[in-house]
């Protein structure tokens, strides 16, 4: 009943081996067994959005996936992101904006944000809603995420053009 | 909240899954995107022995155009239909009901035969089942059948397979080239299961309606196919009458449920304000290229 699995999984570039239990979440995983503490735990059926990671290159919630599934998976969590000294351009602009205010959704709103704004126009506010509203933020009151995240949007854009 | 423990079985052909079904029978749970029912487990609702992941069942993620068909594997994911050329050009209805499915990082892993098989009453994907004629292609350690839409689901969350069955593949109709279509839903917040949408695709060449399909969902115990309503327009040129009889009949046609969300009333308002928009939208949208 409860073998154990060996897994391969490589997160932020790092390649890590473990034996987990198959009824191990992956936000558990990360968090328990990796000490990547950036993933938050919300509601643990996926309606906060606070697990947000990038599996495979798509955003997912770690609450709704088994540490044994991502076995040779790459996975992207906050930590992956820039450092306290070298902000990522993201990050830079939700300082900037005041994108944060206790915290606690910020690491899935950030992992949200990296990859709608590879999948998605965000060419407008509407736009730029609709791709954040799976990621609850209890503080804020989105204002200044939507800006921070309008900022990087059209940076991006006018770089490409 | 964490699940109770289980055995963790991941084969990669449709052969090895199906086997294990027939071995564990209704012990065992597919785990596909687990959308729906990985929080099924974490609640501690359902306490399968054994979970039968089909992620790397390479054989069951497909998605091709074959004639007036729209072949798609059980495991395509809601965002590959979201972001398929092929929805995008020859299917519009059904990349506007992807849209409304949830949230991108939940569009990445849900899938259709998932979705199809959790039979929620207001999930998109069931809805355009129902609206295009699908036929569900269902394998089990015995053989192959193919279920129609209009078979397949039968009550909230529950559906004609058997424990041991895998859907393989979804089989969708394909409406003719410039055909009119519409996909009309109210949510409260983006993303968020509907209270109530209806969605039509429609043949009307020179405004006079040849043909017409008509679905909706959220309004019933499973989404339905207003037939009632398709046969009152059929060979019809629109007009502000038959919209407004074809409202009506929207309205009592369908069983809502009074829930925390909503109630039976404002569900059946909704019904009659969606059919509207959406027979006038598809109608007036035929002949034109998809975006
Ligand atoms: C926060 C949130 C919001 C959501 N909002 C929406 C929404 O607005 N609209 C909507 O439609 N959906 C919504 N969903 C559900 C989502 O679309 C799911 O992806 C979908 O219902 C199930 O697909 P899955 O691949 O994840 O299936 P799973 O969760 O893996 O499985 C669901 C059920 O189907 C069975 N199953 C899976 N594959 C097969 C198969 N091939 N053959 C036989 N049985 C199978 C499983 O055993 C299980 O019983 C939401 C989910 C979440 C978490
Ligand atoms: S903890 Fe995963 S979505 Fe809330
Ligand atoms: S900053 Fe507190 S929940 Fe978003």
């Amino acid at each position: 009943m409860n073998a154990r699995e060996r897994i391969v999984t490589t997160v932020n570039g790092r390649r890590y081996e473990r034996e987990v239990e198959p009824r191990m979440l992956l936000t558990d995983f990360l968090r328990r067994e990796l000490g990547l503490t950036g993933t938050h735990v919300g509601c643990e059926h996926g309606v906060c959005g606070a697990c947000t990671v990038i599996v495979d290159g798509h955003s997912a919630r770690a609450c709704l996936c088994f540490a044994v599934q991502a076995h040779g998976s790459e996975i992207r969590t906050v930590e992956g992101l820039g450092t306290a000294d070298a902000l990522s351009d993201l990050q830079e602009a939700f300082r900037k904006h005041h994108a944060l205010q206790c915290g606690f959704c910020t690491p899935g709103m950030l992992m949200t944000c990296v990859d709608v704004l590879e999948k998605y126009p965000l060419a407008d506010e509407h736009e730029i809603r609709e791709a954040l509203s799976g990621n609850l933020c209890r503080c804020t009151g989105y204002e200044h995420i939507v800006r921070a995240v309008a900022e990087v949007a059209n940076k991006r854009r006018s770089e490409r053009a | 909240m964490k699940p109770a423990p289980f055995e963790y079985a991941r084969p990669e052909t449709v052969e090895e899954v199906l086997s294990i079904l027939a071995e564990h029978g209704d012990e065992a749970k597919i785990l596909a995107g687990g959308q729906s029912l990985v929080p099924l487990l974490n609640f501690r609702m359902l306490r399968p022995a054994i979970l039968v992941d089909v992620n790397r069942v390479a054989a069951l993620d497909f998605l091709e155009v074959d004639g007036d068909i729209l072949r798609v594997g059980a495991l395509t994911r809601h965002l590959s239909l979201e972001l398929s050329d092929a929805v995008r050009t020859r299917l519009p209805v059904l990349r506007r009901a992807m849209e409304h499915v949830a949230h991108v990082a939940i569009r990445s892993r849900g899938t259709i035969g998932g979705s199809l098989s959790h039979a929620d009453p207001a999930a998109e994907l069931p809805m355009m089942a129902r609206l295009l004629d699908a036929r569900i292609h269902v394998r089990n350690s015995g053989g192959e059948r193919v279920v129609d839409a209009a078979d397949f689901f039968l009550a909230p969350l529950t559906t004609s397979l058997e424990p041991e069955d895998l859907v393989t593949e979804v089989r969708l109709s394909l409406p003719p080239q410039g055909s009119g279509w519409a996909f009309e839903e109210y949510a409260q917040r983006s993303g968020d299961f509907a209270f109530a949408a209806v969605s039509a695709v429609v043949e009307a060449p020179e405004g006079r309606i040849e043909d017409i399909r008509l679905a909706a969902m959220g309004v019933d115990e499973t989404p339905v196919r207003l037939d009632a309503i398709e046969e009152e327009l059929r060979g019809r040129v629109l007009d502000g009458r038959l919209v407004d009889g074809a409202v009506e009949l929207a309205r009592q046609s369908v069983n809502p449920n009074t829930d925390l969300k909503a109630s039976a009333e404002h569900r059946r308002h909704l019904m009659g304000v969606l059919t509207r928009r959406v027979i006038t939208q598809a109608v007036g949208r035929t002949g034109k290229a998809a975006a």
